[in-house]
């Protein structure tokens, strides 16, 4: 039913009751589409292995070796942050690696919807708007530039489309910056309001205050950590069944030829939209959620750095496939925060003799691997692209799709030589 | 076989079509009868898969118009301008009269709100633009501005199309590729999908039945769950003909369908289209060079040679016209 | 409105323009050739600067150099050096990431792109650190044609005058860039290898087919793109004196918005867009916008690929199927 109307004649009840019963077990449709791609995703998996994983890493984390690297609250702490990334490439995932847009310039909504929450809830902004409903409220004005950012690409062929994204990636940032009276231009805005429990106040528990008013506050990691995993458990399983259905189907066949989708009655338009707001909302999604959470939003935070990494974590991941993604940007997350500083600890500890090559001294003691980072993703991507172009945790479509495409282009090649 | 009392599924009016100084269509009028099977041939070059993809929607003709049961649905633009107008005058109106109540009111806060009114006015006018739901292009309509109609406009009005240098989504598999041609037709909403509604997993379940049953229907058995460029040759050209038939068409585009086939798929493909034409009563417009499908099918062929029309008629007669004869043996055949 | 600042700025937009001529032509080269956007490019030119900067070091020079006929030699050694060395660089680059990928989806190639513009910004950052380092600028920025135009009355406006400083290093880049600009444009036209490279980038199969040696032709257009790129970066130091890792960056894209501008893969057009947008540049700072100059080239890039995505003198191709 047209979208409009459904939300127009809105009957919550039956949305809500509908919506529960798809998690039971029971929900798969009496016959059941089989088939190994069209498999429908079960919510209840997603919810389920969310909740393990979530529960497990606080865990793993006490295990040597890593109890070695860190302590509980800071890795939990780190989790938080890693889950920012999660959010940013699954929803990044949604417009690369479904519907085939190459977007340079996503750090844009993820700045939108930081700025969102930072007018919704600031001593700059005179607003005290709770954190739960701006999340909502950040989402859909992150969605509707999605839609204003997407408009002037739908013409546009790929690598065009990733520089007019990219450029839009710079221009917002840079907007950001100069607009001194609405966004108090560099220096940012700080002081922002943190998310609350729900349902509890000073007092204790209580059902008239349903954001509550008792503050996460700052020294305790966990309940950021839950409420990320439980956005992003939310967001995946909204995601995978959007992947399911007409939408997703349409959002390939976009990617795979347009004309010829066009010539089977999708609206290439609305369809390609669709598919940059809601990799929009996502990123507003993480942009309120990490802007509460450190209580400051600047525009330094969002340039194409930020953007490079979320498509390094989408390419590495595995294109199109949602746990993939995630897994991937995880991976690459703690990586950076954890890995390249252990490297440093390992090989000062280790003592090698430094290398002298002609006017080139690498001495390993001494290299701050973090400085390197980006040296890394650069080697990771280009690697990556020449060895396993479907990242490390592809979806079987993929892995099948660019491994024959390789044989059948080299195939070709040798009978033109020939 | 066709129904020569009903009015024609189709029909081009003086349609020409020039890519600069080429002219590809020359003032074609040609018309696809209910319930026939109708084919156009030609030699090379002679316009024909320009006037195909002209009534697919894929380009905008020069002049001349094209009718689709009736209606008039595709044709150079008309009063193009006044739709930019369109766009600009709600929002200035709106701006306006609000900016009058609130300077009733006073203050200068005020005016920066107005102009962020204004502004989202437009905004959202340009999008509605870019999206063009039904209800924007028949204003447009009543308001006398014309546009073509897009590809997927025309699939939606009923015309169904397969490609000549086959156009399937390869690296999705045969089923998913008639669920694709279904989109159209389908009612579930994104929002829907999010929730899972019952109405839209009952949908999902029928369609893939459907599906399931229109590559049975046109000979693709136990193959569900291949991906397209696995398939066969054959198979692939079925597989785009079920695709086709997938959008609930009111009249089949086929371009070259028997390309590259030998004699006995191409045989039992002319089976099929007897079958669409009869079983469906689905008419066909078909682009061939093969005569013996031509001859062997069609109730109706037109003729074309440099874009124009040369002749039209049943198979006997065009076999026996000169002109016919002239355009692909030369001068000296006749 | 002040008739000596518009020629100084006018001056100042040429030079810039110069560069930025000589970067796009490399963008719109390889774009013509194998239709990819070399998003390394712009950190090709940045490498020029700091190749420029290790040689002065390495041979000892400290600042301007007075003496005309070593400044020549000098300059000569310096050109000659970065270019082939940058060349090569493009040459490198091409054979290890674009060409497994020739045949591969679009999106490959891109990505890849990218990945070794990141690899080149931060090779340079760790072997020299994010701060900006000084070039010793071997033409002496004192020389220079001094001059004050006239200041006359318009219409009953008052038109004032200030004076214009015409430095040597202002006129050297420009004659150097439209020099080789123009070296190119005969290059391509009249040469046998300038035919291989215009064939194959209108048809690579049927060029191939021709007998043209697809994988020369490519890592040639790679080495002249690229040592264009070079000069560019030498240009940079002789006239700003400073380098950063970080100005490919910037500059690669205000380069590609001119490439674009002008006509992707149309090499008058690419030298005519970095003209066009170091004016827009250079006057918008002028007139107090400079934090947005940014901003405005962005936009012009948004602008035209929208509007008119062949730019100013490509050609408008039909919609094809």
């Amino acid at each position: 039913m047209n979208p409009l109307r459904a939300l127009l004649f809105w009957r919550p009840g039956s949305y809500l009751r509908q919506g529960v019963a798809t998690l039971r077990l029971r929900s798969r449709p009496v016959t059941a589409p089989t088939g190994r791609f069209f498999g429908a995703h079960q919510s209840l998996s997603v919810i389920v292995g969310m909740a393990i994983v979530t529960a497990l890493l606080p865990f793993i984390v006490l295990l040597p070796p890593f109890s070695g690297f860190n302590n509980q609250t800071s890795f939990v702490d780190g989790f938080s942050q890693a889950g920012v990334w999660v959010l940013l490439a699954v929803g990044l995932n949604v417009v690369v690696g479904l519907a085939g847009l190459l977007d340079l310039g996503y750090a844009a909504f993820f700045a939108i919807g930081a700025y969102t929450y930072a007018y919704g809830s600031s001593p700059f902004s005179h607003n005290a708007i709770p954190f739960w409903p701006m999340l909502l409220v950040g989402a859909a004005v992150a969605a509707i530039f999605g839609l204003l950012l997407g408009a002037p690409t739908l013409r546009l062929r790929g690598d065009y489309l990733a520089i007019v994204t990219l450029g839009f990636g710079e221009i917002v940032p840079v907007v950001f910056n100069n607009s001194d009276t609405y966004t108090n231009g560099t220096n940012g805005i700080t002081a922002l309001g943190q998310p609350t429990v729900p349902f509890y106040t000073a007092q204790g528990f209580d059902l008239t205050s349903p954001f509550g008013s008792l503050s996460f506050g700052f020294g305790n990691p966990v309940p950021y950590y839950i409420t990320v995993a439980a956005i992003i458990a939310i967001t995946m399983c909204l995601l995978y069944r959007l992947q399911d259905s007409r939408i997703g189907r349409a959002w390939m066949a976009v990617r795979e030829d347009e004309l010829a989708a066009a010539s089977m009655g999708i609206n290439t338009v609305t369809t390609k939209l669709l598919a940059f707001a809601i990799g929009a909302s996502t990123s507003g999604l993480a942009g309120v959620y990490l802007s509460s959470k450190l209580a400051i939003v600047s525009p330094s935070q969002f340039g194409f750095t930020v953007s490079f990494t979320v498509l390094a974590m989408v390419v590495l991941g595995g294109m199109g496939n949602i746990w993939g993604v995630a897994a991937g940007a995880f991976v690459i997350y703690e990586i950076q925060s954890q890995g390249l500083k252990q490297l440093n600890v390992f090989f000062q500890g280790v003592n090698l003799p430094a290398l002298h090559l002609g006017f080139v001294n690498i001495d390993l003691a001494t290299i701050n691997f973090l400085d390197y980072q980006y040296l890394l993703y650069g080697l990771a991507l280009v690697g990556m692209m020449l060895l396993r172009p479907e990242g490390l945790f592809p979806s079987r479509r993929r892995r099948a799709e660019l491994h024959d495409v390789d044989d059948a282009g080299a195939a070709n090649q040798e009978i033109v030589q020939a | 076989m066709s129904d020569q009392t009903a009015p024609p599924v189709l029909r081009t009016v003086a349609l020409t079509k020039a890519f600069g100084g080429l002219v590809a269509v020359r003032s074609v009028d040609f018309e696809v009868r209910q319930g026939s099977i109708t084919s156009l041939i030609g030699p090379n070059g002679a316009g024909k898969t320009t006037l195909f993809n002209i009534i697919a929607g894929l380009y905008e003709p020069t002049s001349g118009q094209v009718e689709f049961l009736g209606q008039r649905v595709i044709a150079s633009p008309e009063r193009g301008w006044l739709e930019p107008i369109l766009w600009i005058l709600p929002a200035f109106l709106a701006w306006g009269l609000t900016y009058l109540a609130a300077a009733a009111g006073g203050g200068t806060q005020e005016i920066q709100i107005l102009i962020l009114m204004g502004l989202g006015l437009l905004i959202t006018t340009l999008i509605t633009a870019v999206i063009r739901p039904a209800w924007y292009t028949r204003l447009l309509v009543r308001l006398g501005i014309f546009k073509s109609a897009r590809p997927n406009d025309m699939v939606i009005a009923g015309i169904g199309r397969t490609f000549q240098n086959i156009r399937l989504f390869a690296n999705m598999s045969a089923l998913e590729n008639v669920l694709v041609g279904m989109h159209g037709k389908l009612k579930a909403s994104p929002l829907d999908a999010v929730l899972r509604t019952r109405q839209q997993v009952r949908e999902e379940a029928a369609s893939a039945d459907e599906a399931r049953r229109l590559l049975r229907y046109v000979g693709l058995t136990g193959r569900d769950d291949e991906l397209a460029r696995n398939l066969p040759y054959g198979g692939q050209r079925r597989l785009e003909i079920a695709r086709a038939l997938a959008t609930k068409p009111k009249l089949l585009l086929l371009d070259e369908p028997t390309a590259g086939m030998n004699p006995s798929e191409t045989a039992s493909m002319m089976a099929l289209f007897g079958r669409i034409r009869t079983e469906l009563s689905l008419p066909i417009l078909l682009i061939e060079h093969d005569m013996r499908v031509v001859m062997g099918v069609s109730d109706s062929i037109t003729v074309l040679d440099h874009g124009e029309k040369i002749a039209e008629g049943t198979p006997a007669e065009v076999r026996a016209n000169s002109r016919v004869i002239e355009a692909y043996l030369g001068k000296g055949a006749v | 409105m002040d008739v000596g600042i518009v020629i100084q700025q006018t001056l100042n937009a040429l030079t810039i323009g110069a560069m930025y001529a000589l970067i796009a032509l490399g963008y719109t080269m390889v774009y013509g050739i194998i239709e990819l956007i070399n998003f390394a490019h712009g950190d090709v030119f940045m490498v020029g600067s700091f190749v420029t900067l290790w040689l002065l070091t390495t041979i000892g020079v400290q600042g301007a150099v007075n003496d005309p006929v070593q400044l020549v030699i000098l300059l000569i050694v310096m050109f000659a050096f970065v270019m082939i060395v940058m060349g090569l660089v493009g040459v490198l680059i091409e054979r290890v990431a674009y060409r497994p990928l020739r045949n591969a989806p679009r999106l490959a190639p891109l990505i890849t792109a990218i990945g070794v513009s990141f690899i080149l910004q931060n090779l340079i950052q760790a072997t020299y650190s994010t701060a900006n380092f000084n070039i010793p600028q071997v033409i002496n920025t004192d020389a220079r044609v001094s001059f004050t135009p006239p200041s006359f009355n318009l219409a009953g406006v008052a038109v004032t005058s200030s004076k214009v400083d015409a430095t040597a290093i202002h006129i050297f880049i420009i004659v150097l860039a439209l020099a080789l600009i123009v070296g190119l444009q005969l290059f391509v036209r009249r040469t046998r290898l300038g035919r291989a490279m215009r064939s194959t980038a209108i048809d690579r199969e049927a060029a191939q087919l021709m007998g043209v040696d697809i994988n020369t032709t490519i890592a040639l257009t790679f080495f002249i793109g690229s040592a264009l790129a070079g000069a560019a970066g030498v240009a940079w130091s002789l006239n700003y004196g400073l380098t950063k890792f970080d100005i490919g960056f910037q500059a690669g894209l205000k380069s590609f918005t001119a490439a674009v501008l002008g006509g992707i893969g149309n090499t008058t057009g690419a030298a005519l867009g970095g003209f066009l947008i170091a004016f827009i540049e250079v006057f918008s700072s002028q007139l107090g916008y400079s934090r947005w100059s940014e901003a405005i080239v962005f936009s012009i890039l948004v602008l035209v690929l929208v509007f008119r995505p062949t730019g100013i003198l490509g050609q408008q191709l039909a919609e094809r199927a």
